[in-house]
């Protein structure tokens, strides 16, 4: 397949950036996305150019490490047939000749570093703020001693798998990370380990999520349509809930 | 046992004296665990935060340290090479978490979970160490179950376990296909729990490059900030490395992209021991190569064999066939044929070599691969062999099969562009795991001291080859429960003298640090970085994969050593060292894969037995099968650096067996 590829260039996170224009001849079906952009790079490393810096680590769409905008839709959501990462997205999803467009994740909440690489560190900050439950090591009880009904246990496990990769976040106009935080409150709140701290951490976590720079909630639904993980967009008003809720307990 | 020493130096190496660990108790092996936690000297809770320890790594053995030594009191540093804690490769591991609850009521206990795992690293682990990981085990589902882990859970809403590969008993937990995460989720919120609480400082996207020995002590490291390119020292009373595989240094694996070496490797030339490196496990069933492009292997969890069943056509002409038109009669369910007992459930190492060999014998499916053979010959074969879900599908339903396995399914359907609902998956053996690693003692102390290893970095725990689910228990085991509980009995001693960046070990750790990116930046040759790492990748596939020889390895070696000058003389490292530069960060990677690849060599070269994932042509049973020699070899190849150029120096750990007796493994 022969490619146009359009791509974001930024020296760094002070820097302006441009879109710069490369062409790939020998583009495989097979390929990954990120296999193209490995091209890409090995062909501007032997010209003599400067490789584009892209982030990327399991390369099996599970560690949330990579993510660009691709034509314009988070991970190129809207290239694929299914939900995906940018690292399991497939070459042969699109056409001989394709432009494609590539862009760093946008938000406030997630400065570019340099080229496709952005910041996140921000989603650590909400986690900080209350994103765990409170069991230092050594004081667990036995596991089987409290049961969890399987339907909840499951509810929580399509939250759980949330990888943190931001795509909600680029995806909102708002720039909002709210469907992020929404699964760690809806993995914990379906669990009895959960209960204790289950308004105190609703709280504390949307004012993370506000402090750090992430933009308000208007229920676009963007975020859940381009989520390779399912997080479903109920998960809101599950945090809505629990944070309505929460104003009414001293914690 | 006595072991007679045949292993004689040779120009590839020299030999040491023995070594031994001092650390685990005398008395019965139940006994010992407790007996080391009574000996340990402890520190007084108010002393803990002026005692610094910093942790290389995030995944299930770092983020769990440091969480529990944070919530201990100490003052911890933690390093991560990626842009957050939770992304460490821990993240990838599908199948499951072993632990001996015996909830199943299926004759599971301690010994029984101790004994696999020996018996599963064919009597090349330590004992000690062994039995106390399957003692606390149980432990550690009970902490992820209290940190909200949400595995997965049976009607009643107690917690379901499955089997898994070379065992009989149903012990592993698991969270759908996605264990790893779960857990590690788990450990990175425990561990963000002590960031905010002030216990835990976390610096990611810092790659370590060195380590400070200050009077004989491990007392720091020195990173590079991958943004900026800031090369600095950090000073601490003791260092833990927890920095995962080295299984990159075969490029085609299915570790992560940043996986790497490095931490390891500077800390082996510092005067670390760098154990049985040669042990590496193959997983069998992986996604097949497709082309030339390719920059990662994809696995596919085991547990598929629960329910698959592994074939191939007996006849090759049959390999381009639609499979589902292959009658029944003309199919070969291989390891059901020769593994009765197990079938399909062998080992990884036996099911590996035997989809080898289907394929050597011209019966494999899939796209045809050309490969040079270690005799030379330029080939094509197809390197494939199916896992076949009609059977399973028939008897529990698709959407039976689509509950337990149905992310599994997807992920193959999105790389390979089939439906495996549909059609048999083709799978093939890629590297995944290395048992190799910094020697430890019973503290999980290496030959330096203050120096402590856990998870896949160390050598631990499985000897010449890893049970299934096993890796993720040894991880969150050492992290959870082993460090917390033995870093006390040297950090007893502590605080240690101050030392800063005009400290001779810190100024030449810095200046090492910096000569070498800027040497690496320098070459400016023609060659990318990433084509010497393809190339020392395909070198270890095909000498020191699955299958080794005297003289492949030879070979190798010269071919490895020739990659090296060439490296030096003509790699191409773009951009500069004061920026965020992605090919510099590979560079310095590849080239200690490279330096790697050779130890890895001499290793295997010296091993002239065949045990676990290492497999010696020359030593095999008449029906093919693995061949030890245990009264050569039971013992633990622990390995120092003799400098550059310098032959490495080989020092033995006889290996006592004695609640164990020493058998030749048998699953027929
Ligand atoms: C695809 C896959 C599936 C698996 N499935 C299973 C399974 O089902 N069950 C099982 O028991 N095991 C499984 N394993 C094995 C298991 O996942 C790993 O052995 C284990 O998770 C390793 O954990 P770790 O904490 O030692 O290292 P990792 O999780 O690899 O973490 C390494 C850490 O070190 C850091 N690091 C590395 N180098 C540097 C450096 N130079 N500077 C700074 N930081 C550095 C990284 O940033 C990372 O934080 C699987 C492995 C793979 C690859
Ligand atoms: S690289 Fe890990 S999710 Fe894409």
């Amino acid at each position: 397949m022969k490619i146009t590829l359009k791509v974001w260039r930024q020296a760094n996170k002070d820097a302006k950036g441009s879109m710069k224009t490369y062409r790939l001849d020998d583009v495989s079906e097979d390929m990954s996305f990120l296999e193209m952009l490995d091209m890409l790079n090995e062909d501007l490393t032997t010209k003599g150019g400067e490789p584009v810096a892209f982030d990327s680590d399991c390369r099996e769409g599970i560690c949330g490490m990579c993510g660009v905008v691709i034509k314009g839709s988070a991970h190129g959501r809207y290239e694929s047939p299914i939900a995906t990462t940018t690292c399991q997205l497939h070459m042969r999803y699109f056409a001989d000749g394709a432009v494609i467009e590539v862009e760093p994740w946008r938000a406030g909440a997630f400065p570019v570093v340099k080229d496709l690489v952005v910041d996140r560190s921000a989603f650590d900050r909400i986690i900080q703020a209350g994103g765990f439950i409170s069991a230092n090591t050594g004081s667990a009880p036995e596991a089987h001693s409290t049961p969890a009904p399987k339907h909840l246990a499951d509810r929580a496990f399509d939250n759980a798998c949330c990888i943190g990769c931001g795509a909600c976040v680029a995806a909102c106009p708002n720039g909002s990370g709210m469907l992020f935080t929404a699964a760690k409150i809806t993995h914990l709140a379906n669990l009895p380990q959960g209960q204790p701290e289950r308004h105190s951490r609703v709280k504390a976590m949307v004012a993370a999520h506000d402090g750090v720079g992430f933009g308000g909630c208007q229920n676009v639904g963007e975020c859940a349509a381009v989520c390779p993980k399912k997080v479903p967009l109920e998960s809101i008003a599950q945090l809505n809930r629990d944070l309505f809720a929460s104003l009414f307990k001293s914690v | 046992m006595a072991v007679t020493k045949k292993s004689k130096p040779s120009t590839y190496f020299s030999l040491g004296a023995d070594i031994h660990d001092t650390k685990a108790p005398a008395g019965p092996i139940d006994k010992k665990w407790q007996a080391r936690q009574l000996q340990a000297k402890l520190v007084n809770p108010a002393n803990r935060r002026k005692l610094t320890v910093i942790i290389v790594g995030t995944g299930l053995a770092g983020a769990a340290a440091g969480a529990t030594l944070g919530e201990a009191g100490y003052n911890v540093h933690s390093f991560c090479y990626q842009d957050s804690p939770r992304r460490a490769h821990s993240i990838a591991a599908q199948g499951g978490i072993n632990a001996a609850k015996n909830y199943r009521n299926d004759n599971d206990s301690v010994h029984r979970l101790f004994y696999d795992t020996v018996k599963g690293g064919d009597y090349r682990a330590r004992e000690t160490n062994v039995y106390r990981l399957a003692e606390i085990s149980a432990g550690i589902i009970d902490q992820c179950v209290a940190q909200g882990v949400p595995f997965a859970r049976e009607y009643g809403g107690l917690l379901d376990t499955r089997s898994f590969g070379g065992v009989q008993v149903q012990r592993t937990f698991y969270a759908r296909g996605q264990t790893g995460q779960q857990l590690l989720i788990g450990a990175y919120q425990a561990l963000e729990r002590q960031v905010a609480a002030g216990t835990v400082t976390m610096h990611s996207r810092h790659d370590m490059m060195e380590v400070i020995v200050h009077n004989g002590k491990a007392r720091g490291i020195v990173t590079r900030d991958l943004i900026s390119g800031k090369i600095e020292a950090w000073y601490a009373d003791a260092v833990v490395l927890a920095s995962g595989g080295y299984g990159n240094v075969f490029f085609l694996s299915t570790n992560a992209m940043g996986s790497n070496v490095t931490a390891a490797w500077r800390a082996h030339r510092k005067g670390a021991y760098m154990a049985n490196p040669c042990y590496t496990q193959i997983h069998p069933t992986c996604i097949p190569v497709q082309g030339d492009h390719q920059s990662k292997l994809t696995l596919m969890s085991e547990s598929l064999r629960n329910d698959g069943r592994i074939w191939v056509p007996k006849d090759p002409a049959d390999a381009e066939k639609d499979p589902r038109q292959i009658p029944e009669e003309d199919r070969d369910y291989y390891l059901e044929r020769i593994y009765p007992s197990f079938g399909n459930l062998v080992p990884r190492d036996i099911a590996s070599r035997q989809a080898k060999y289907m394929c050597d014998d011209g019966r494999g499916v899939g796209p045809l691969i050309s490969e040079v053979t270690q005799e030379g010959v330029s080939q094509q074969r197809r390197r494939g062999v199916y896992l076949d879900f009609a059977d399973a599908i028939a008897r529990l339903g698709k959407a039976a099969v689509e509950k337990l396995y149905g992310n599994l399914f997807d992920m193959y359907a999105q790389i390979t562009g089939e439906d495996p609902y549909a059609t048999p998956m083709r799978i093939y053996p890629a590297v995944h795991y290395v048992m190799g690693g910094l020697w430890v003692d019973y503290d999980l102390m290496s030959s330096i001291p203050g120096l402590y290893v856990a998870g896949e970095a160390n050598f631990s725990d499985h000897g010449a080859n890893r049970l299934g689910a096993s890796a993720l228990m040894q991880g969150l085991g050492d992290g959870y429960f082993v460090l917390p509980n033995t870093i006390n009995d040297y950090l007893a001693d502590g605080p240690f003298e101050k030392i800063d960046d005009a400290t001779p070990a810190a100024v030449e750790a810095l200046e090492a640090a910096k000569a070498r990116v800027d040497r690496l930046l320098a070459v400016d040759g023609t060659r990318t970085v990433d084509s010497f790492h393809r190339e020392v990748g395909a070198i270890m596939w095909e000498y020191c994969g699955m299958e080794r020889t005297e003289e492949g390895l030879q070979i190798a070696i010269e071919k490895i050593r020739a990659l090296r000058e060439e490296f030096w003389t003509n790699v191409k490292v773009p951009g500069t060292g004061v920026d965020f530069n992605q090919a510099l960060e590979r560079a310095g990677r590849v080239i200690d894969f490279i330096d790697l690849a050779e130890l890895m060599c001499i290793d295997a070269l010296n091993r002239r037995e065949s045990c676990g994932g290492h497999f010696r042509r020359e030593s095999q049973t008449e029906d093919g099968e693995a061949l030890r020699h245990d009264d050569e070899f039971a013992y633990v190849a622990a390995w120092e650096y003799a400098g550059d150029g310098e032959a490495p120096i080989l020092h033995m750990e006889p290996l006592n067996y004695e609640a164990i007796e020493l058998k030749q493994r048998s699953y027929k």
